[in-house]
């Protein structure tokens, strides 16, 4: 990892480092990254690939409809709303300017 | 120089509604046009600590979808995570399928049945299950206000069907696209209407350009926002005609330049390129751990394919040669809906006469149908009513104008063809009293038989509206027939 690929992580995940920041991320990364590397040495061709440790299959519902929660309850988890729409910054506006 | 030759390359992607009650993974109601933010809960909102349970019928519909598709159904299938950030999307990844979907390769034929492009096969690479995502509604006036989201549609199941880049012409797409609603119709697995988002539909457009013995292609432009089939006819002419402008211009090739979203705009009739919500699209796709895979059995895709009822491409076939029509009458019938088709069927049975009762449905009944805005469903004359009077008509006992009476009376009455006759006064006029009629015009207007001798057979119009004075009943067929005949025997 280095200084270009924390940022371009950093900006993905919608998080604003400091300089000083993503050079302790940049050691502290790539000492994890090794770690897991070991992995990388075990022969695993014969391996079949693992979609869920759990061993269960098919946990299905039917399609019926449950009481929803209401509006208000809900929305008081949110920082804004008008009592009917949930309020965000506008989204129209530049995704770069999230970058700094 | 003349230009060089170039084609269209055309893949769709389409993301259907499928029709459940709930949503995906949790039991909220998918109902349209509630109020905002009334069919939500902890799971659709994203609350941690909530698990998702997948929704049977989705599942079923899916692999129903698959079947119609000729696709190869997964037999072991599992679910991903798509990463991205947007406010409309509360859990921050979609819940999607990546490399297992339910529904592998298979294909839809399209055809035209006015013969503009010979019949093919479109080649799909898959169909996957995945949620929905909520509504931003934009403030486009002031342009610094909130952005208002509603979260009722976050979690709604939809199956995104991803073609093959098969499709070479604006005409070809909207066939596609016909075909398909009309199939997922005639599957009761989506109302695809578009007004409501219930199919959405996104177009990867270049161009391969044949240039000094070399093939180019243009680089590749995704275009969204295509509310309707004719906006995705509209968009793709459009794209054709800028990238190759674009491309005599600047020479770009698709090595030169990466995928560019674009968004067409249909006030404008143009595409407009769209900020990208992630640099590079990079949605670091892996495994959800909340969610078990989904294994289908043969069991499973054998009891759904006994359910399934005839699908459109093989009703079209069966109709032309179990009732001697052609291809356009059985498309336009066809494209009518199911209860359509098995009303012509009950009438073509019950009267033995195909072709007729065709062109009834398509003429008579569709008019009707159209300026009453009414279904099928609700159309007033039960089928062997209109059968009883096609039998009528073929017999000879009453001529297309007055059958058309009768069809009137009927769309008033419930009553059997033959009383509706009787009410109107129409009897079948027997031979010797149409022909004395005839020749009794004939004696009284030499002046028409002498134009008809020099030509001018338009001139025996004016007789078979006197004939029709004379006897409502007369059949105007026959008695041109008749009063040639006659001419012709005194020659």
């Amino acid at each position: 990892m280095d200084k270009k690929s924390i940022e371009h992580v950093a900006m993905l995940a919608r998080l604003r480092l400091s300089d000083g920041e993503i050079e302790s991320l940049e050691s502290e990364l790539n000492r994890i990254l090794g770690y897991a590397e070991q992995l990388s040495e075990l022969e695993t061709d014969l391996v079949e690939p693992l979609a869920h440790p759990s061993d269960l299959t098919n946990a299905l519902r039917d399609d019926l409809t449950r009481p929803s929660v209401p509006r208000e309850e809900i929305q008081s988890n949110s920082p804004k709303s008008d009592g009917e729409f949930y309020l965000v910054p506008a989204v129209l506006g530049n995704a770069n300017e999230l970058k700094k | 120089m003349s230009d060089p030759a170039f084609e269209l390359i055309v893949g769709l992607e389409v993301h259907v509604q499928l029709q459940t009650q709930s949503k995906l993974f949790c039991g909220c109601s998918t109902k349209f046009g509630s109020e905002p933010n009334t069919q939500t809960c902890p799971l659709c909102t994203g609350m941690p600590g909530t698990l998702p349970v997948l929704n049977r019928e989705a599942l079923m519909l899916s692999i129903k979808t698959g079947i119609a598709l000729n696709c190869e159904i997964a037999r072991f299938s599992k679910w991903d995570r798509k990463n991205y950030f947007y406010p409309d999307l509360p859990k921050g990844y979609q819940i999607s399928q990546f490399d297992l979907p339910i529904c592998g390769p298979g294909y839809l034929e399209i055809s035209d049945p006015k013969g503009e492009f010979k019949t093919k096969k479109i080649r799909l690479i898959r169909a996957h299950l995945e949620e929905d995502a909520g509504k931003s509604v934009h403030d486009e006036v002031s342009g610094s206000a909130d952005t208002k989201i509603d979260l009722n549609r976050t979690g709604t199941p939809l199956l995104e069907i991803v073609s093959e880049p098969d499709i070479r012409s604006p005409q070809e797409a909207k066939a596609y696209l016909t075909e398909l609603k009309l199939l997922l119709g005639y599957l009761n697995v989506s109302d695809c209407n578009m007004q409501e988002g219930s199919l959405r539909v996104d177009a990867n457009v270049n161009l391969h350009i044949e240039s000094n013995g070399e093939k180019i292609a243009t680089p590749i432009v995704e275009v969204k926002n295509l509310n309707s089939f004719r906006a995705v006819e509209r968009a793709l002419q459009y794209e054709s005609e800028r990238q190759f402008s674009n491309w005599k211009s600047d020479g770009f090739t698709i090595d030169d330049r990466p995928k560019q979203t674009v968004g067409w705009n249909d006030s404008e009739q143009k595409t407009i390129p769209q900020r990208e919500k992630e640099e590079s699209a990079d949605y670091r796709y892996f495994p959800d751990p909340d969610l078990v895979p989904v294994v289908i059995d043969g069991t499973t895709i054998d009891t759904i394919k006994d359910t399934m009822a005839e699908l459109p491409s093989a009703i079209r076939n069966r109709l032309e040669s179990e009732y001697q029509i052609l291809p356009y009458d059985s498309d336009v019938m066809v494209n009518q809906g199911r209860e359509f088709v098995e009303y012509f069927e009950a009438v073509a049975k019950e009267s033995s006469e195909g072709k007729v009762a065709s062109n009834w449905m398509q003429q008579n009944v569709l008019q009707i149908m159209k300026d009453r805005e009414m279904g099928i469903e609700a159309f007033p004359i039960a089928s062997h009513r209109l059968a009883n009077l096609i039998k009528k008509l073929t017999a000879g006992e009453l001529d297309n104008s007055r059958a058309k009476d009768v069809f009137q009376v009927l769309l008033e009455k419930d009553l059997d063809p033959a009383v509706v006759m009787k009410e109107l006064g129409i009897e079948a006029v027997d031979d010797s009293a149409l022909e004395s009629i005839c020749e009794e015009l004939l004696a009284m207007n030499p002046q028409v038989v002498e134009d008809f001798q020099a030509g001018k057979k338009q001139a025996i119009g004016s007789l078979i509206g006197q004939a029709k004075k004379k006897n409502p009943n007369a059949n105007p067929g026959k008695v041109r027939e008749l009063l040639i005949a006659i001419i012709e025997k005194k020659l």
